[in-house]
């Protein structure tokens, strides 16, 4: 009974369509940002390492190195100021959360390439990566 | 019955005469249910979090005059119960017009009383205050919010049992080290030496804790469902989910200006 009520009340935070991804993918998140009057875009690229919570309050956390810093973060997947989600590359995860990502630096940091048969590999995903670094 | 009228007529004057001050304009008022909390994207894509409050409908059951009863309110309820749950003065209070008993009576000659004709209410409470245009029978729903920015939640508290001085009072124990033996989560002293010997009333200690009434005031009233029933109200109310709570529109004055407008004051302090 509560919970067909709150799930009601959600409802209308959710979005229609909601970004598909999966844990270990590297992504990039396109974030709706004010700058004084202006919106604009910022783009936060990494590897999302968990996600937690259900319905509207459903989040995902994403990691990067930025100057030989781990960051990390948090975004709501319903939220309106996350506009797009896209999925550079695929990695293989066994596991639900990649918190030992945390305690791993350089080339130990790297996920296993998921390679789709159907898709004919991950030859593609590879090619927008580095086609996005050339043009940034 | 004249008699009774004439007492009643008497005990209304001396109220009116004792209470100098008319009655206060009833607030807006809707008994609820707490359903939980969730949390909702705003306009800007900020999240809020809310309550969610099923409220209403709520009938008017009775209204209280201070000429007839020495205080002026209006006594509404929320959620059925089943009749044989109920007893029999709250089943005459609510019963149907068209009953045979009340037919009896009216062919007796005994004036006929206005009857809220619903079923008998689980959680039942008055609002003081004068209710223009309030009838016996009116159903209020969350429509009587609209426009309403700011309510008062009251509900009761969760129970937490005999609860120590640290969780009840806030106050801090003791080390965790350094001599301390076993009492880590103890108050210190209670009072002082011979003079007085005895420890003053009121001394904060362990105990009951929870299970009160209690209200959470200038809640910011974020969305209405008219067609669920529902309140969205931010942040949190008091007592367990399902718990019954009574909204009210807010009487706390608030301070000129929005809180936004308050914060750029600050600022211009500041400089």
């Amino acid at each position: 009974m509560n919970h067909k009520i709150l799930a009601a009340v959600e409802a209308s935070s959710l979005k229609s369509e909601v970004p598909s991804f999966q844990i270990g993918d590297t992504v990039d998140v396109h974030t709706r940002i004010l700058e004084g009057e202006k919106e604009r875009v910022q783009i936060f690229n990494g590897v999302v390492i968990a996600k937690s919570g259900t319905g509207s309050r459903e989040m995902f956390t994403v990691r990067r190195i930025v100057a030989g810093e781990g960051v990390e973060r948090k975004f709501p997947i319903h939220s309106p100021k996350v506009a797009k989600v896209d999925v550079k590359r695929s990695g293989i995860s066994r596991r639900a959360k990649l918190y030992y990502l945390r305690d791993r630096a350089g080339k130990s940091t790297r996920l296993r390439e998921k390679r789709d048969e159907t898709t004919g590999g991950a030859a593609k995903p590879v090619g927008k990566t580095k086609k996005a670094a050339a043009t940034t | 019955m004249a008699s009774a009228d004439m007492a009643r007529v008497a005990t209304a004057i001396i109220m009116a005469a004792l209470t100098k001050t008319p009655e206060k304009k009833g607030r807006k008022g809707l008994l609820g249910r707490k359903v939980g909390m969730t949390q909702i994207f705003d306009a800007n894509g900020t999240v809020v979090p809310v309550t969610v409050i099923e409220a209403g409908p709520c009938p008017v059951m009775t209204v209280r005059s201070s000429d007839r009863d020495g205080y002026a309110a209006v006594q509404i309820g929320f959620l059925d119960k089943p009749r044989r749950l109920a007893s029999k003065s709250i089943r005459g209070q609510v019963a149907k017009l068209d009953s045979r008993r009340a037919k009896r009576r009216a062919e007796g000659g005994v004036p006929v009383v206005p009857k809220a004709d619903c079923e008998p209410q689980r959680f039942v409470r008055e609002l003081r205050g004068t209710y223009e245009g309030a009838e016996v029978g009116q159903v209020l729903t969350v429509d009587l919010f609209e426009g309403v920015e700011f309510v008062d939640v009251t509900g009761t508290t969760k129970g937490r049992g005999t609860a120590g001085v640290m969780k009840r009072h806030g106050f801090k124990g003791q080390r965790a080290s350094h001599g301390v033996k076993k009492v880590h989560r103890h108050q210190g002293g209670t009072g002082m030496n011979t003079s007085p010997g005895r420890v003053f009333k009121g001394k904060r200690m362990a105990g009951r804790y929870g299970n009160e009434r209690s209200t959470m005031r200038n809640v910011k009233l974020v969305r209405i469902d008219k067609e669920q029933n529902l309140l969205l109200v931010r942040g949190a109310v008091p007592g367990p989910n399902g718990s019954y709570v009574t909204v009210m529109q807010t009487n706390k004055i608030r301070r000129v200006g929005t809180p936004a407008a308050t914060a750029g004051k600050k600022k211009a302090g500041g400089k």
